[in-house]
């Protein structure tokens, strides 16, 4: 690991202002994928900017009739709070699926959106429940948030404070996890919402996550796995790699968008 | 250099670190508290878990700067020099939940944790679950279950937490 300078801010805003001050800085909250990558020296950040101290950054709420997630709320908080356990359960077990209880007690949801890893599992929530991603500075829909390998909207200054998840009616979360990672090889998240169905897939795309508007417009009109019986998902720009090729990758969204059906429906 | 001051199994710690400085280096080269282990150096193995702040975490992943003003406890801290094992370290001992005794620091910490969020009567599944982050490469995960069930029950017995 290169030398840095290590600030803790108490407020938003005096991160934004250390951001603007400090080129190159890098944001810090659980710091379960920069240090690693800092230590095989993929990143050399001078400075780094630790939010984790900042008070109320983690609050998890009712806001109106959405779901309001603090930025810095670790997945441990998130699988284990009531609040979400109530809204959106798919949400809470999702965040329960994530690496292991050690990484937990430490990753936050807004250091996973922020990164955008194209395996991550909090990216495929926000998009299938059509998630809000608010930040210092303005709002993005979670549609226009991501946008691509470890790219997102957000500027060098821009941090993020809450994710809004407005409640579906019905919501699952399927995972094939790779079993030495624990990332997904393959995720689906189906949220059955009031005017329409989404269903988006992390681990699987050549460009991050994605939605299957077939898929989407089959539920649409008759909310079973048996609707989407005889659908696939073409293989073409998806990952080939050794933990699976892009036909087996393919070959699983379709296996675990129908699980996903069938699980949200029995939670009903 | 950043000055931290933080309290490590009950007794207050300060230093001057360089900030690049990891959690687990500064406890084990600065503190010489060496029952902490590096195996994988990468948040897979779990060797390295100590307590912050009473959560079970990664100290390969974690700044040393990022645990000032906070409390961290380690596998030394489970029971006093001298003093009787705490019970999940008697239920390894009991119960051979180690063969080379590498990974088990991690592993034990890892089990106190569990036992302070899920209670005292852990079935194997739960258990092997929650060992997910945890890697014992003389593969000897039966008695290490065992151990843990049989500790998580010792525990509610104990005044040690």
């Amino acid at each position: 690991m290169y030398e840095f300078k290590y600030h803790r801010p108490e407020t938003v805003r005096q991160a934004a202002n250390l951001l603007v001050k400090n080129e190159d800085s890098k944001l810090i909250a659980g710091g379960h994928t920069l240090i690693p990558v800092m230590k095989q020296r993929l990143a050399s950040p001078p400075h780094l900017v630790d939010l984790s101290h900042i008070e109320g950054l983690d609050t998890i709420e009712m806001k109106g009739r959405a779901l309001a997630v603090g930025a810095t709320a670790k997945h441990a908080d998130v699988a284990d709070s009531a609040i979400v356990g109530e809204a959106i359960p798919a949400l809470a077990e999702l965040a329960g699926m994530i690496g292991d209880p050690a990484v937990r007690h430490k990753g936050t949801i807004g250091g996973s959106l922020a990164n955008n890893d194209p395996t991550a599992d909090y990216p495929a929530a926000c998009l299938a429940l059509g998630a809000t991603i608010i930040t210092n500075k303005r709002r993005h829909k979670a549609e226009e948030f991501f946008q691509g390998l470890f790219s997102t909207a957000l500027e060098s200054d821009e941090i993020i404070t809450r994710v809004m998840f407005p409640l579906p009616k019905k919501a699952a979360y399927v995972k094939f996890r790779n079993q030495a990672s624990r990332y997904a090889l393959v995720g689906v998240f189906v949220a059955k919402r009031p005017s329409d169905v989404r269903v988006a897939v992390t681990g699987a795309g050549g460009n991050g996550v994605f939605r299957v508007t077939s898929f989407e417009e089959a539920l649409k009109k008759r909310f079973s796995h048996k609707a989407l019986d005889g659908m696939t998902v073409p293989a073409d720009g998806l990952n080939s790699d050794l933990h699976g090729s892009a036909e087996y990758r393919a070959h699983l969204i379709g296996v675990l968008a129908r699980r996903a059906v069938e699980a949200a429906s029995a939670k009903a | 250099m950043a000055k931290i001051s933080l309290i490590v199994n009950g007794n207050p710690v300060n230093a001057n670190v360089d900030p690049r400085t990891l959690l687990v280096q500064f406890l084990r080269e600065n503190l010489r508290l060496t029952g902490t282990h590096v195996g994988c150096d990468t948040s897979q193995c779990g060797a390295c878990v100590v307590h912050l702040d009473g959560r079970a975490v990664k100290s390969c992943t974690t700044l040393a700067v990022m645990a000032d003003g906070h409390e961290v406890k380690t596998i030394e801290g489970l029971a006093a020099d001298g003093a009787p094992l705490h019970p999940m370290q008697e239920a390894f001992r009991e119960h051979h939940g180690l063969q080379c005794g590498f990974c088990t620091p991690g592993m034990i910490m890892t089990a106190v944790d569990l036992v302070h969020r899920r209670g005292h009567d852990l079935s194997d599944h739960v258990i092997r679950e929650e060992l997910e982050g945890n890697l014992c490469r003389c593969t000897g995960y039966q008695n290490i279950v065992e151990s843990i069930a049989a500790g998580a029950k010792a525990m509610a017995k104990s005044d040690l937490a």
